[in-house]
């Protein structure tokens, strides 16, 4: 570490912007919020942004012809248009606002994998993946008979891009992959991964749930055809995120669900779907949550995803060398340089849900479990692990207590 | 750290923590039975010796859990331990949870609760078609797996 570079930010400063950081937990302990690869939380900004529109502007979108309408309509496109400016994509008819990135995933593989996939047809995915990124491929592998094929794990954490080739065929339909991934935070080798996908005329899905929110996505120079993420990873609310897909292919999908809007006409007989995207948006959308995700957007553009990304990077690089120094403490995965801001752990002789319990006594908010990737744990041979991960608020000393916390629960669970 | 009814880790949930009752296997066992909490990789293996009687002469378990799941095997087992079989298949789960004597939220009540779920199938399964287990004296609520919902 270069002794005198500047912080990238300052995070004290940014706290002030975020009401529940301030909060006491029941110990009386103050909030140490280490859990926002699960979910972040909202700086005043955006719940202000949020509770105009409900005070000031809320109509439903696209109906009325009114003026209450016309500003939530607005306001509704005004979002859609920084989502495509914030992912670099060419033209805001590419962001199809959905639930969030299950949804995305669900969408993909329910419209363009039933419309498109044969019987003995593969999609590829990785070792590593969330569970919503295996399951819906399950599950149109059940549909449609396609073949799931997995690109395995190295014990380092890494991807076996050696196995690449001879994963990838003429046979291959669809690569679908995470950015950067839930339990391990690996930073995947895109630019190594989409070219080889393209190269044998395959499809690429990126479950970018959690790489949006950290670092800058530019979809055009990355060359995906769907890109997944979820409003509430990103200072934003639940309830609604993107999927991002190219126009032509977008065009050429059947709809997901069937409902208004997504009509341009229906007679009892039949419909005829609209026009991307609301084709792929059936039924009242989530106004608010999309308004307030933009506004979670200006605020990410103010701080800027640089400094984020290099702030994210002093934490991790010091809860590498802090958990790393404790006796009994295994930090799963590989090395900083090829991760995000998170990072998973065991304690030898301790459960992950008892290092979570002692932690929170101390304030401190980490998941525990399986986070939702049971086969990677299962590749790790481990049932559980501790994960603690960062956004642009946590600051040093929070990763000082994380460890100090981590030793004291291992003398409590320890005492002979 | 004054021991409150929140305080999960008390002296008596780390004293069959760290000294369990009857933690391993019994070589006489006619009933076992293992089950696991997938949403916590928490598992229970319970064997149980049941003699003519309707008696459980012993109770033994094993298992990989956290200080809640593996404190409530031990104090399960030092409760069964020489009770009937019948005594065990009436044993409710607000029993159970007062046995452990703490307040737990519902994510860890499951842990507490997958040791008395895996006895009380383990009553009803025999360890062979050959052995000579009597059935259960009382079947009327059969302990089926519970929804990990
Ligand atoms: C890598 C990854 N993919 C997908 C998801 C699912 O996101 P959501 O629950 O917002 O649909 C998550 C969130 O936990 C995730 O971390």
């Amino acid at each position: 570490m270069i002794a005198d570079a500047p912080p990238p930010l300052d995070p004290a400063a940014l706290r002030d912007d975020f009401p529940i950081l301030h909060a006491r937990t029941p110990s009386g302990a103050p909030l140490v919020y280490l859990d926002n690869a699960a979910t972040t939380q909202h700086p005043r900004q955006v719940i202000h942004a949020m509770v105009e529109v409900y005070e000031r502007h809320y109509a439903n979108v696209h109906r009325g012809i009114h003026w209450l309408s016309d500003q939530s309509t607005d306001l509704f496109e005004e979002a859609r248009r920084k989502v495509c400016r914030f992912i670099h994509a060419r033209d805001p008819e590419e962001i199809v606002f959905t639930r969030g990135t299950t949804e995305s995933i669900n969408l993909v593989a329910r419209s363009w994998g039933d419309a498109f996939l044969a019987p003995g047809d593969e999609v590829l995915l990785t070792e590593a993946e969330h569970h919503s990124n295996i399951v819906p491929w399950q599950q149109l592998a059940a549909r449609r008979g396609i073949v799931l094929r997995f690109l395995p794990l190295r014990d380092d954490g890494l991807l076996h891009l050696d196995a690449l080739p001879s994963l990838l065929s003429q046979r291959t339909r669809l690569v679908a992959l995470a950015a950067t991934t839930n339990v391990l935070g690996t930073t995947q080798p895109l630019r190594t991964i989409i070219p080889a996908a393209r190269a044998v005329g395959a499809r690429v899905l990126i479950d970018a749930a959690q790489s949006v929110p950290h670092t800058v996505t530019d979809v055009q120079a990355l060359d995906a055809d769907f890109l997944a993420f979820s409003g509430h990873k990103m200072l934003g609310p639940s309830g609604v995120g993107v999927l991002y897909g190219k126009r032509e292919i977008l065009e050429e999908m059947p709809p997901f669900m069937g409902g208004g809007s997504m009509i341009r006409r229906v007679r009892l007989e039949a419909f005829e779907p609209a026009d991307v995207p609301a084709r792929f948006e059936a039924g009242t959308p989530p106004i608010v949550p999309a308004i307030g995700l933009g506004a979670a957007i200006d605020y990410l553009e103010r701080v800027g995803l640089d400094a984020i990304a290099q702030h994210e990077r002093l934490l991790l690089q010091r809860a590498h060398a802090v958990l790393g120094a404790i006796p009994g403490v295994r930090v799963l995965g590989p090395a900083p340089e090829h991760k995000g801001g998170i990072v998973s752990f065991v304690v030898e002789r301790m459960h992950a849900h008892d290092v979570a319990h002692l932690l929170d006594r101390r304030g401190i908010a980490v998941r525990a479990g399986h986070h939702c990737a049971m086969p990677l744990h299962k590749r790790l041979g481990i049932t559980a692990s501790t994960r603690a991960s960062f956004y642009l608020y946590n600051t040093l000393e929070e990763v000082e207590q994380l460890g100090r916390a981590v030793e004291e629960a291992q003398r409590l669970l320890r005492r002979k | 750290m004054a021991p409150d009814q929140d305080d999960i880790y008390q002296e008596h949930i780390l004293d069959h923590f760290e000294s369990p009752f009857h933690r391993g296997h019994c070589p006489q066992a006619t009933h076992a039975y293992e089950d696991d909490n997938p949403l916590c990789g928490d598992f229970v293996h319970i064997d149980l010796a049941i003699d003519d009687q309707g008696r459980i002469r012993e109770a033994w378990f094993d298992g990989d859990g956290c200080c809640i799941s593996l404190a409530s095997a031990s104090m399960l087992m030092q409760r069964i331990n020489g009770s009937t079989v019948a005594e065990a298949q009436n044993l409710t789960a607000e029993e159970m949870l007062a046995l452990l004597g703490v307040r737990l939220t519902p994510n860890r009540q499951k842990c507490c609760l997958l040791p008395w779920r895996v006895m009380k199938m383990a009553l009803f399964s025999p360890v062979t078609s050959s052995a000579a287990a009597p059935p259960p004296t009382n079947g009327s609520e059969h302990a089926g797996p519970a929804e990990h919902a």
